[in-house]
């Protein structure tokens, strides 16, 4: 995997057309959600434009932590054994208070998942393997150095004004997708409020290079004996770096603080050596906030454009590749004809439950880190001296809730048959399982035909055109267990994984509603 | 690590989590001190502290808490 790459501006032909050029979907921000967005309609046969205000892929590893999640949506498109292979496969962390440690936590989940809990792996590692994919799918164009200037957006889709070193030229976009990040031009020229809250506590974020015995766990300490009355989290990446975030209080003066001057003994003292490389050093300050809705006409909002978290948990890059698997396959639809634009409405309403839960989880755990008033402080330091002596005080212990995917309770695709509970509950994530004898090796993996799966005894003989069909086979009991597929029963999947429906015992007309329902015409 | 966080749990208080989501029920007792200063939260722990001793109603129970309290640190 190779980092740190420029890429040449093109000129492109829409710069030299009479009239606007039309393009079905136009994607602002080829970061890791707008890269994921493009490939993902490019492989259900949308074209895309895709357009970036850089020229290179950002530098710094910024986001490092990508879900197991994350990666089946990777793995689908391709993507994973290389990143998984490159990434530091980790499940493993440790709490401590001062020199004390608290607990030990381990996210290993059960057998029979392809993909690990977590790998770290450096932003722009991802970001390369996004855009080499991209650069070999004929039908995406991605141009560098094309910034969105200015924004029309009508009934029928949006008119868009793009700077470029040539100057200026005007597209029609039937959708336009902002993946354009926290600080969004896109909202910016729409003019929207991006609502929530501001956390008072600036961090200093560094990785540095060392070679270090330290294993590869997520180590966080509250009040370590190095940092005094503050946070430090210490986590390893590829290539001998590691992460270090130091809280630093409210009173911290970034500019200063950044100084490699000041930098350097700070980390020093942490790990008791100077024998290390900055590679990398910001300061930031969090906020948890989002759009109140994130589709506006034909603009669709997606990543931290639409909702910003802080850090704890590895909610944000995660959530935001999440919103583009949820909306890769509905705009494919909608674009094609095939559903109704409300389709789309779905992708709003799920993913704003999901924000709202990455929020939540991050803000309680930014709470609990930076505590904002003194009572709070008594709180947070009592659950930290009754955390070694019990288990109820151990669980209010927050150093981040690491990021799992959402479920779509009550979901407007989902169907459900009420006369059986078993397995799991329409718009639940999808649980993957080993398969034996079917042309995937995995549940997972047959995601990548592009399409919804029908799960079950009959599968075969009764999925729909468009539909792919996976039959349990001889042995595949992790399968029937997980979605407790006995006696005829049946489990409809959408192709973003979540459970569309659930049947007590398979029929055609049963399966030809819920195809309906999940796709927006029922 | 403490020694007696080895020893077996004593009869009546529950070391264990009851909450199905702990985070939401320590938010909720975090957020009752987000306006309140020093002393007021100190006194709203106090009047906080005596409404749930008399809903446990078990002296016993009570005793083991005030030790486990008393032994943090």
């Amino acid at each position: 995997m190779q980092p740190f790459r420029q890429f040449a501006y093109r000129r492109s032909a829409d710069q030299d057309a009479p009239a606007p050029t039309r393009h079905p979907v136009v994607i602002v921000g080829a970061g890791p959600v707008g890269l994921t967005l493009a490939l993902d309609m490019a492989r259900r046969q949308v074209p895309v434009v895709l357009i970036d205000d850089a020229d290179r892929i950002g530098e710094g590893s910024r986001a490092i932590c990508f879900a197991k999640r994350t990666l089946e949506i990777f793995d689908r498109l391709g993507l994973a054994q290389a990143m998984v292979e490159k990434g530091v496969t980790w499940q493993k962390g440790r709490v401590f208070r001062g020199e004390t440690e608290l607990y030990e936590f381990d996210l290993l989940l059960e057998g029979g998942h392809k993909q690990p809990a977590f790998i770290n792996l450096q932003q722009f590692y991802v970001e390369a393997a996004l855009v080499d994919a991209v650069l070999a799918e004929p039908l995406v164009d991605l141009r560098w150095s094309n910034r969105l200037a200015d924004l029309d957006n009508h009934e029928d889709g949006a008119k868009l004004t793009i700077a470029t070193p040539d100057g200026d030229y005007s597209l029609h976009a039937d959708w336009l997708v902002a993946c354009d990040g926290a600080r969004s031009p896109t909202r910016g020229l729409l003019g929207l409020e991006f609502r929530g809250e501001a956390f008072e506590d600036r961090f200093l974020i560094a990785d540095v290079k060392m070679t270090a015995p330290f294993p590869t766990e997520r180590w966080f300490w509250f009040d370590p004996p190095f940092h005094s009355g503050q946070s430090a989290l210490l986590h390893k990446q590829p290539d001998d770096i590691w992460r270090i975030d130091l809280q630093l209080g409210p009173d911290a003066d970034p500019e200063h603080e950044k100084q490699p001057e000041i930098v350097r003994p700070r980390i020093e003292r942490m790990l008791g050596h100077g024998d290390f490389a900055l590679e990398w050093v910001s300061v930031y300050r969090f906020q948890c906030r989002r759009l109140d809705r994130f589709l506006h006409g034909r603009v669709i909002f997606a990543g931290d454009a639409a909702h910003q978290v802080s850090p704890f948990g590895a909610r944000g890059a995660n959530s935001g590749i999440q919103d583009a698997d949820n909306l890769g396959w509905k705009l494919a639809l909608v674009v094609q004809g095939r559903s109704p634009v409300s389709l789309l409405d779905s992708y709003d309403s799920e993913r704003v439950v999901a924000a709202d839960e990455n929020i939540l989880n991050s803000t309680r755990a930014t709470d609990f880190i930076a505590p904002r008033s003194p009572g709070e402080r008594l709180l947070r330091e009592a659950a930290l001296s009754l955390a070694p002596l019990t288990g109820f005080a151990k669980r209010f212990v927050n150093s981040g809730r690491l990021s799992l995917p959402s479920a779509y309770a009550g979901s407007a695709l989902s169907s459900d048959d009420e006369s059986w509970n078993a397995g799991l509950q329409p718009g639940a994530p999808f649980l993957d399982a080993p398969l034996a004898a079917a042309s995937h090796a995995w549940l997972s993996e047959a995601f990548s035909v592009g399409q919804a799966i029908l799960l079950g005894d009959d599968a075969t003989k009764l999925a729909p055109a468009g539909v792919f069909a996976i039959e349990p086979a001889a042995g595949d009991e992790t399968l029937r267990q997980r979605y407790a597929l006995e006696g005829g029963a049946a489990v409809l999947l959408r192709p973003d994984g979540h459970v569309a429906a659930r049947f007590r015992q398979l029929e055609r007309g049963a399966v030809e509603a819920a195809i309906e329902r999940m796709e927006g015409r029922g | 690590m403490n020694a007696a966080a080895n020893m077996a749990p004593a009869g009546g208080l529950t070391r264990e989590s009851r909450f199905a989501d702990p985070d939401a029920a320590f938010r909720l007792l975090t957020q009752a001190h987000r306006d309140l200063d020093e002393r007021e939260s100190a006194a709203f722990n106090a009047r906080l502290v005596l409404i749930l001793a008399n809903h446990i109603g078990d002296e016993e129970v009570l005793r083991e808490a005030v030790a486990l309290a008393r032994e943090a640190s």
